[in-house]
């Protein structure tokens, strides 16, 4: 299929991404490129392949449920934009 | 000095024919006075206490092969206390509190760190020109790009600017620079060396590796690089073999795979004939070489388009404008906040990117897309599989063009994207492989792309060493390099 203005700029509010009304163009020529190189793939014939999890087959490891981490608040704080009394500040969320 | 590899640099520093404070001085100073703009950050005053300390141990017998070796790390991995980056504004202000696994792991062994490479923006390009803090002109035509994502990796280590950077390859971002700026980089097998502390791309994909001047020296590097990493789950268990000492081996006995698909349409003439001498120079070493096919080659590039957008909407979705990195002014309300500051924050390709993974995962589209291509994934998988059960290593150019004009590609996505044709399916598969220098076509170099099987790393990098024994084009410096 091919993606239309509305189409990009429903995507960008879906990937919380401001762009500039002017850029739109620009990116719907550049998306749908994109995704016509993409569908190169789509005639492949793979009936009954599984889908690859990992290249090496390798299963995720687990580990005892355990803190292993010492508290960093401050560090991690440090490089916030905006944070007080250890939390982070945002935009008013309840009225 | 700084022309010199890590081999010889070790021995002069045990010799102590030049401290490692002299070479880590030439080092900052060669790095501050390029034009290159390989370099995002400096870090003079960390880079000499940790020179000092190296001439300390060295003084005392308890050098390893890397004290006092000057080293730069791409941008992409994290350093506590120092800028990173990512080449991205989003990260402009981020100092990192921690430091990436293999940045540990390389002081450790007596690295030292004289600075942050430039880098395609979060590591989504092929040619350094999306980096927030500008391109990188490749030494030997400076009009001309560097390859990417780790050009000011490629271009620093190929400019006698240090002897050795890291990088990262997430579908060719270390072989691609490598081989357009004449210098030897390492992709290793996925889930050889840790991924923590290095800021994710496509996870599933990403692999950090050495860049440097010779075969050896990626031995090495990696031999302090590789290894279990709790703090990344994807990092495989499995016990670090001794690199350097594997390179003595003969090649007699060793066959080499040539795949069809690799010298077909799109191919530079030119830069063909330099990889057919080079495996010449292989099979006159005792290799034997035949021709096998990579059937489903030609879909690696959709795939990876898929798989890695899709992977990299999830992952910098943590760019937020709340917790580090940029924030917009005066938000209305938190999606105000969110859609801004990432709106500010990211350059046009990496928004493409996010945007196209966003689209490929989205509801309705899935299966069509995402599901498709990890089977696709698959079966570009068992095509390797199937031939490294007729041969012990594949090889093959690694780009297919040499290093190309600066702005040339910049308004096509997909010409750029096609850069990566043969460097694409090794990460798809999880392989390493390595690009070394085999010549030049139009006074630009050439790469050699040499794939092994999982954790092959061994027997790749000695293969690349026997080539370097046997030729000088990993010796050739740009005219211009700092000497």
């Amino acid at each position: 299929m091919t993606l239309g203005p509305d189409d990009v700029a429903y995507i960008a509010h879906l990937a919380r991404l401001e762009i500039d009304p002017g850029d739109v163009p620009l990116y719907v020529r550049n998306l749908n490129e994109i995704l016509e190189l993409v569908e190169r793939m789509g005639d492949a014939p793979c009936e009954g392949v599984q889908p690859m999890a990992h290249p090496l087959h390798a299963v995720q490891p687990l580990r005892e449920d355990r803190v292993t981490e010492g508290d960093r608040r401050e560090a991690l704080q440090k490089i916030a934009p905006a944070i007080a009394d250890g939390l982070y500040l945002v935009p008013r969320v309840i009225e | 000095m700084l022309d010199r590899t890590i081999a010889e640099l070790g021995e002069a520093l045990r010799r102590r024919e030049v401290s490692s404070r002299e070479l880590t001085a030439a080092a900052l100073a060669a790095g501050a006075d390029s034009t290159l703009n390989c370099y995002v950050t400096l870090c003079e005053e960390q880079a000499l206490a940790q020179a000092e300390s190296a001439d300390a141990r060295l003084a005392a017998g308890e050098a390893g092969p890397l004290t006092g070796i000057p080293l730069a790390h791409k941008d992409i991995f994290c350093t506590e206390g120092i800028r990173t980056t990512c080449g991205s504004r989003m990260l402009d202000n981020f100092v990192s509190p921690y430091d990436a696994t293999v940045v540990r792991r390389l002081a450790d062994a007596g690295c030292v760190t004289v600075g942050k490479t430039n880098m395609d923006e979060f590591a989504m390009g092929s040619s350094n020109e999306t980096s927030y803090f500008g391109p990188v002109s490749n030494p030997w035509d400076e009009a001309r790009v560097p390859g990417g994502s780790s050009g000011g990796s490629a271009a620093a280590v190929a400019a006698r600017l240090v002897p050795a950077a890291t990088g990262t390859d997430t579908g060719g971002s270390i072989r691609q620079p490598a081989a357009l700026c004449g210098i030897s980089g390492l992709k290793p097998t996925y889930g050889r060396v840790s991924r923590y502390g290095m800021i994710a791309f496509a996870s599933s994909l990403d692999q950090a590796g050495p860049l440097a001047r010779s075969a050896e020296d990626c031995a090495i590097l990696l031999g302090a690089m590789a290894g279990h990493d709790p703090r990344d789950s994807t990092c495989i268990e499995r016990p670090v073999p001794d690199y350097r000492s594997a390179l003595g081996q003969p090649l007699a006995g060793l066959t080499l795979g040539l795949p069809r698909e690799y010298f077909g349409d799109g191919l530079d003439a030119a830069v063909g004939d330099a990889v057919h001498a080079a495996i010449d120079v292989l099979s006159a070493a005792g290799a034997s070489v035949r021709e096998i096919s990579l059937p489903r080659q030609d879909l690696s590039i959709p795939a990876y388009y898929v798989v890695a957008p899709a992977e990299c909407s999830s992952n910098l979705s943590r760019f937020d404008g709340v917790r580090y990195g940029h924030r917009c002014e005066n938000p209305r309300d938190l999606e105000d906040l969110y859609k801004r500051s990432r709106g500010e924050g990211f350059g046009a390709e990496v928004k493409r990117r996010i945007m196209i993974g966003t689209y490929v995962l989205s509801a309705g589209y899935y299966d069509a897309y995402y599901l498709q291509a990890q089977k696709v994934r698959q079966l570009i998988s068992d095509d390797f599989q199937q031939a490294f059960a007729q041969v012990d290593l594949i090889v093959g150019p690694t780009s297919p063009s040499v290093a190309f004009a600066r702005g040339e590609r910049t308004d096509d996505p997909v010409a750029m994207y096609l850069s990566d044709i043969y460097t694409n399916a090794v990460n798809l598969a999880g392989l390493p492989g390595i690009s070394v220098p085999c010549g030049f076509a139009g006074g630009l170099p050439v790469g050699l792309q040499i794939v092994g099987n999982h954790f092959g790393e061994a027997r790749l990098l000695n293969a690349a060493h026997q080539y370097q024994l046997a030729t000088d084009w990993h010796r050739r410096a740009p005219e211009r390099g700092a000497g």
